[in-house]
């Protein structure tokens, strides 16, 4: 565990400090807070915070409400600004730490979030909202017209979360000033208006005659949601662990192009992203390069651990896997083009491959550009029965087979990629790291590991 | 697919007919007093029939799928917004006076108007859903309409928290008859037993189904404190929910996919028969039903089904026909453990790589799920082979090992679940 850089814990201090004086006026006998109110909203908040700890509830639901923010939001439409601050204080310090250093962000949770109340409470006071929430005789709210001070309460909740968790990323994950505030605030507007819409039908409820009891109820169907969500990413992520569980039972049969398939799928990736595909298409050429050689869980493994040379009758034998591959994705919906690849990656441009011989342009893009990566992959990495040859080496020899065996447009791809990104590829396959949520923003958790690809951003080739 | 099979409709069971035939006649009865005697306050009406109306087109597909319990509830927004004018009081503090027949009358309007797109691109909803929205509908509306119209509510109970709560109880009400209502009718189709088709219903309440019940009351109660504002706002996060839940429901699929996929690898290797991991999942499945499994049992039932076989992959040679049930127990269970190790990468609950760790071992040391398995696995083995008169040779050949490989409640379940002709015979 690395340690927590000084610029951190002076910035989580200050956030702090600011936090408890946004807070403090609340305490003033003369502000009149609503204690009953702000201590009900607190444990409700402190609820949602804690309900991921229950055992039945806790192993499926999501992890850490962090971005849960209805009650949060109720609280800045209902109570004065320091009151506001102090409703997120209890949950945020009791919530679950999974990483460590687990003090330091039992206190820049809570300031984190009371910055962001105050503010937004401020700003809803200050344009009319809580007027325009009880107004005329007998009190009702005027819509539509309290939507506009609750939806600029929520924007600057969204605003003053995502300033904070830019300072830290810059100060604690040691992430670039100019990139560090980069996509935080965009990613958590669209939760946080959702919320701030949940969180005023909450307001208007409580302060009905209907009370707190209906308030609660808004809670429901919002949790459900977030629930939903978290599921869905976890089963995603399940997903792709199957889909690398595909490539392990290759494994199994096959041991010495243990990791080939990863690295097939990374230098795949490569030429893509040199293509100019789109993000989603790259996805999917990453899958077609990770499983081409799927198919070889179809051949015996006797002949794939065969040392020496091969009688044709193997060779052909052997020659199957690409249509046994298809055969065994052919029902993967999302694998789309994908598939094709799988079924033409031994395809040549002159017409010489299989399985089925076809020429230029008839072969499938992706097809094309898996052949290159695989072949690459091939040459520069070491078997059992021999070394893996220098990259410069293959390259020349892509270079030499271009036009006749590969298409020359992805071998130019594949080297300028090289020139420009260098090739270190992850040696075996690995967990898939954590999705970001779209709505927990990542800086929720302060400082911990990043995920493998922020020490790439630097990476220089040779 | 199995599943067709199993659900296979000889003729419409009397219970489904007499359901459709109530929630007609109720339709009808409505439409036509509606017609007769008017609109009360027709823009409350309008609001909410739109509100079902849009509900209805954000709809994805046309039918529940039984296995998915969350994709139960298709169209969250328009059950929710049906439910709310059924239960709602007042329209920004005035009263409102329409009755039971109209809640019915405006809701079928809005269904039918919202399913036109979805007939015109043939994805009609079944006579199923729409009988299900409008009894259930109606049931919530004569729990509280009458009562209140009448004034005897605000006396009881008056328009504080209490009232709020009286509506909670009345959505958990309305929740729990349409759970009865439709483990009832999947009964009458499949004659599964009732008991965990109850429970997968109810559980499937718990989650979309708390979700549009909350809402449902919310909305009432929003829209009698702020007006008809307040319908837009909410549907926000309920439509939100409802995307949430079609994404997830469509991960879910493609990762079923994947698992059928890891499936034939062993059949496309020549490790075992063509179909046979499909159908061993699918016997799992009818004899886990008939069993009284339900819910998160069923999916490790057919996943553990599915890969059963994968830890083959790692035998140099193929054991000829995938027949593992035929050879020596130390060789099987070495096996099952290949294939556990195998599962326990792919990601799925650690339960289902239990169940294909376990396969090989004596039924009394395994969990039920892997029991299952095991007994279908052998019969769709031994059946195979024998000709045409197979499945009750196989029958006859799991029965006599009862005493240590077998379960006999299993091997039982089994023989009803075949004789029921749920399932195609084992062909190979």
């Amino acid at each position: 565990m690395r340690s927590v850089p000084l610029w951190a814990v002076v910035y989580i201090g200050l956030t702090a400090v600011g936090a408890a004086l946004c807070a403090a006026p609340a305490l003033d006998p003369s502000a009149r807070t609503p204690w009953s109110a702000v201590a009900l909203l607190a444990v409700l908040y402190a609820g949602c915070e804690q309900i991921t700890r229950l055992r039945r509830v806790g192993q499926r639901a999501p992890r850490g409400m962090a971005g849960f923010f209805p009650v949060l939001l109720a609280g800045v439409f209902l109570v004065p600004p320091a009151a506001a601050a102090l409703v997120a204080v209890p949950g945020a310090a009791l919530a679950r730490v999974e990483l460590r250093p687990a003090p330091l962000r039992r206190i820049w949770r809570p300031a984190r979030y009371a910055l962001a109340c105050w503010a937004a409470a401020t700003v809803h006071v200050a344009l009319g909202g809580r007027e325009l929430l009880a107004a005329g005789r007998p009190a009702a709210p005027d819509f539509p017209l309290a939507l506009a001070p609750a939806a600029a309460a929520a924007l600057v909740f969204a605003l003053v979360v995502a300033a904070l968790d830019g300072g830290i990323l810059a100060t604690a994950e040691r992430v670039p000033v100019r990139s560090a505030w980069r996509g935080l605030f965009p990613r958590s507007l669209a939760p946080v208006l959702v919320h701030g819409f949940a969180g005023l039908m909450m307001a208007v409820l409580w302060r009905s005659p209907y009370g707190p009891p209906a308030a609660l109820l808004v809670l429901l169907p919002m949790y459900i949601s977030w629930w939903v969500l978290a599921q869905y990413h976890r089963e995603r992520s399940a997903h792709q662990a199957t889909i690398r569980a595909l490539v392990q039972a290759v494994d199994i049969k096959d041991e010495y192009t243990r990791g080939h398939s990863e690295r097939v799928g990374e230098a795949s990736v490569l030429i893509a992203r040199e293509l100019g595909m789109e993000d989603e298409r790259v996805e999917v050429l990453r899958f077609a390069g990770i499983l081409h050689d799927v198919g070889k869980l179809g051949v015996p493994t006797r002949l794939l651990r065969k040392d020496g040379p091969l009688t044709p009758e193997e060779r052909r034998v052997i020659e199957l896997h690409p249509e046994y591959g298809h055969e065994m994705v052919r029902g993967i919906g999302f694998l789309g083009e994908a598939r094709s690849a799988i079924l033409h990656h031994h395809e040549r441009l002159d017409g010489s491959g299989y399985p089925y011989g076809l020429t230029g342009r008839q072969i499938p893009e992706f097809a094309r550009v898996v052949a290159v990566a695989d072949a690459f992959d091939a040459m520069t990495s070491t078997r059992s029965y021999r070394r893996g040859r220098p990259v410069a080496d293959a390259l020349t020899e892509l270079k030499r087979c271009a036009g006749r065996q590969f298409d020359p447009q992805m071998v130019r791809a594949l080297v300028r990629a090289l020139d420009r990104h260098g090739w270190r590829p992850a040696v075996t396959s690995d967990e898939p790291e954590p999705q970001r949520t779209a709505a927990a923003v990542g800086a929720a958790h302060v400082p911990g590991p990043r995920g493998s690809r922020a020490p790439l951003a630097g990476d220089r080739p040779r | 697919m199995t599943r067709k099979a199993a659900v296979r409709q000889i003729r419409v069971p009397l219970m489904v007919r007499a359901a459709h035939a109530a929630a007609g006649l109720l339709a009808v009865t409505a439409l036509a007093h509606v017609l007769w005697s008017g609109l009360e306050q027709r823009g409350v009406a309008l609001a909410f029939g739109a509100l079902v109306v849009v509900g209805e087109l954000a709809r994805k597909g046309g039918t529940a799928r039984e296995g998915a319990a969350e994709e139960r509830e298709p169209a969250p927004l328009g059950a929710a917004g049906a439910l709310a004018y059924a239960l709602l009081g007042e329209n920004a503090g005035h009263p409102t006076h329409h009755g039971v027949l109209q809640v019915v009358a405006v809701t079928v309007a809005a269904l039918l108007v919202g399913s036109v797109p979805h007939l015109a691109r043939g994805r009609a909803p079944t006579p199923d859903h729409l009988a299900r929205r409008v009894l259930t509908v109606a049931f919530a509306a004569v729990l509280f309409q009458p009562l209140y119209n009448s004034g005897q509510l605000a006396e009881l109970i008056g328009h504080g928290p209490v009232y709020a709560l009286w509506l909670v109880a009345l959505v958990a009400l309305t929740g729990l008859c349409d759970a009865v209502l439709a483990a009832a009718l999947v009964r009458a189709r499949t004659r599964w037993p009732y008991g965990p088709l109850l429970r997968d219903e109810l559980r499937a309440k718990r989650g979309i189904g708390s979700a549009v019940g909350a809402s449902g009351a919310v909305m009432a109660l929003a829209v009698a404190v702020a007006g008809l504002w307040a319908l837009p706002l909410f549907s926000l996060p309920l439509l939100l929910t409802q995307l949430s839940f079609s994404r997830y429901a469509a991960v879910r699929t493609t990762y079923r996919q994947t698992i059928t996929s890891l499936a034939r690898a062993t059949e496309i290797a020549g490790y075992t028969p063509q179909g046979h991991a499909r159908r061993v999942a699918a016997l799992s499945r009818a004899v886990g039903r008939d069993l009284g499994l339900s819910g998160f049992d069923l999916v490790v039932l057919e996943y553990a089904a599915l890969m059963h076989d994968i830890g083959q992959l790692s035998l140099v040679d193929p054991v000829r026909d995938g027949a593992t049930a035929a050879l020596p127990a130390v060789e099987q269970r070495r096996i099952a453990l290949l294939g556990g190790a195998v599962v326990r990468q792919t990601g799925v609950p650690s339960d289902v790589a239990v169940v294909v760790e376990r396969q090989a071992d004596p039924y009394r040391d395994q969990p039920l799920t892997a029991r299952i398995v095991r007994a279908a696995n052998a019969y769709d083995e031994m059946a195979r082979g024998e000709g045409p008169g197979g499945p009750l040779a196989a029958l006859e050949r799991l029965r006599l090992a009862t005493g240590r490989d077998y379960q006999p409640e299993v091997v039982e379940s089994l023989a009803r679940v075949l004789s029921r002709g749920g399932l195609a015979p084992a062909g190979g």
